[in-house]
């Protein structure tokens, strides 16, 4: 059994349309370990949401191979392995916060008083105290996207996947959410697979950075953090950070240049 | 009293007044050549405000006026023993108890046949082309059959007119119910399959409850539907009881004021039986934190 987490060899993914196939990823290879930060960033159609989908089982790869935990993503998603995050918070309207939190514990089999203690934690833990009995529709997007996060969490699954889960809030929202999202990978230790398509946001917060491309959509280049796991939202004023943010904007430009 | 109530009730006295000053002209004038008629026959001729007096209060009108068909009403409505034969009351609780039993069995169906169509693909090919023929099927036609038929194996009386009923309301039901099972967006589908949800936990949390503003509308038009098919039910069963035998009677008789009061008896009673859904829709929906 491998030490990876998530581990993807020679993934490819096409689709079918009435125009012909497209090749959503190819040949992608990747290794993620324990309590790492791994972001994906690229332009849209490059196959990173593809590539989070393929993890969670919520897509079928067309050949090569991806493990979660060492199972297959299908036994790896029976086994409640990870959290799901989506574009859009997905919260049920006719829930309410508490409720909506408590949906995956309900599937899952957990017993009332449980259900009802591990909501609270994790409705605690992403600031939503005292929101418990509103419903989705009385909460800001911010808050709702908060309240998925708490959804994802309330099984303590080791790993979160991500995708751009702040991508339609405005600036200072996200950079609140950004740096309460770092603070809960570090109090928790989980292995987070994140999306998005704005550099700050990557450099920020990730461990690695995964740059993609797209036509076909592949891996161009992975770039290591060199910022301290303390971050600060003033880091983001350093040279470190600059350079870095440079870095990755480079390795964008550099894969896109065919276009 | 809302202010909302108010500014509303103008408009409506308006348009209610047109009604009933459009409705006395038209009995005047649909009504006249009867009275002049007799009035020749007699010998006599006859001054406009008598014209007027007799256009208004035949026993047999071709148009009845609105305040005979209201004499009527009161009449058989509120001056009539309600287990009385000639009780607008009786026969509308015979109307209403088919009425109600075949929204029951026609939502039933409804709901089980959307849920098959829902959740396989051979049901929902081979289902709803019959669903919709069965609708293209004047009832008219259809209603004297379904009668003849369950009567040979012995089912009279209420049940028969309750199938012809629940054949007409549950057709609203399975469409809107298909739709409303299948409205919920991929996001909150993925949710699900990222649990390892099974079909009847998807069902159960998700496509049911998504699915009950939409329920709600399609009950509304198939408890009215369900009216309909009651009153055709009772038109080929001898014209026993119920409103339907009101009409059917009135008619045999010429008893346009009977014929209206059964018309305006059936329209308020569906009127009511639509607003007790909404209530019910509006109350639920609150509760559901979706109003």
């Amino acid at each position: 059994m491998s030490n990876f987490v998530i581990e993807s060899k020679d993934l490819c993914l096409n689709f079918y349309t009435r125009d012909g196939a497209i090749e959503a990823l190819k040949d992608v290879n990747l290794s993620v370990e324990r309590g790492e930060f791994v972001s994906l960033i690229g332009p849209s159609g490059c196959g990173k949401t593809t590539f989070l989908r393929v993890v969670a089982a919520l897509e079928e790869p067309t050949s090569g191979h991806v493990t979660v935990n060492g199972l297959s993503p299908d036994m790896a998603r029976k086994s409640r392995a990870y959290g799901y995050v989506f574009q859009a918070a997905g919260l049920y309207p006719w829930r309410t916060i508490m409720a909506n939190v408590q949906l995956p514990l309900e599937i899952m089999g957990f017993d009332r008083a449980e259900r009802i203690d591990r909501a609270q934690s994790v409705i605690d833990l992403v600031g939503l105290s005292g929101f418990e009995k509103r419903f989705p529709w009385q909460l800001s997007g911010g808050m709702q996207q908060r309240a998925s996060i708490a959804r994802a969490l309330a099984f303590d699954a080791d790993i979160l996947l991500m995708d751009e889960p702040f991508g339609a809030l405005d600036e200072i929202v996200r950079d609140r959410l950004n740096e309460q999202l770092l603070d809960l990978w570090q109090k928790t230790g989980k292995t987070i697979g994140f999306v998005t398509h704005s550099i700050p946001e990557a450099v920020y917060l990730s461990t690695r950075i995964i740059v993609m491309s797209p036509r076909p959509g592949r891996i161009t280049s992975i770039i290591e953090s060199r910022l301290p796991n303390e971050r600060p939202l003033e880091i983001r004023d350093s040279p470190e950070f600059i350079a870095m943010a440079q870095q990755v904007r480079a390795a964008l430009r550099s894969g896109t240049t065919d276009d | 009293m809302t202010r909302a109530f108010f500014s509303a009730l103008l408009p409506v006295l308006t348009i209610t007044a047109m009604i009933l000053a459009v409705w006395y002209v038209g009995a005047f004038s649909l009504n006249s050549k009867w009275s002049k008629d007799q009035a020749a026959r007699a010998g006599e001729t006859l001054t406009v405000s008598e014209l007027i007096a007799s256009t208004m209060s035949q026993d047999r009108p071709r148009l009845a006026t609105p305040h005979q068909i209201a004499i009527e009403l009161w009449d058989s409505v509120i001056d009539k023993k309600v287990t009385s034969k000639r009780s607008l009351v009786f026969h509308g609780w015979v109307t209403l108890s088919a009425t109600l039993l075949g929204f029951v069995i026609g939502t039933a169906l409804g709901v089980l046949l959307a849920v098959g169509i829902v959740h396989d693909r051979a049901m929902s090919l081979g289902v709803m082309p019959w669903a919709i023929a069965s609708q293209a099927i004047p009832i008219l036609a259809l209603a004297p059959m379904i009668i003849v038929v369950l009567h040979s194996v012995g089912l009279t009386g209420l049940f028969p007119k309750a199938i012809i009923s629940a054949y007409l309301s549950f057709f609203p039901v399975v469409v809107g119910m298909v739709s409303g099972l299948r409205s919920p967006d991929p996001i909150s589908m993925d949710v699900l399959h990222t649990y390892a949800a099974s079909r009847w936990q998807i069902f159960w949390k998700l496509r049911l409850p998504a699915s009950l503003p939409y329920l709600f509308t399609s009950l509304k038009i198939g408890i009215a539907a369900s009216l309909v098919g009651a009153i055709v039910g009772e038109l080929p069963t001898g014209a026993v009881a119920g409103l339907g035998a009101r009409l059917l009677v009135g008619s045999y008789y010429g008893q346009t004021v009977q014929i209206w009061s059964a018309l305006i008896a059936a329209a308020t009673l569906a009127a009511l039986l639509v607003g007790l859904i909404g209530w019910i829709q509006k109350l639920t929906l609150r509760r559901m934190g979706m109003d």
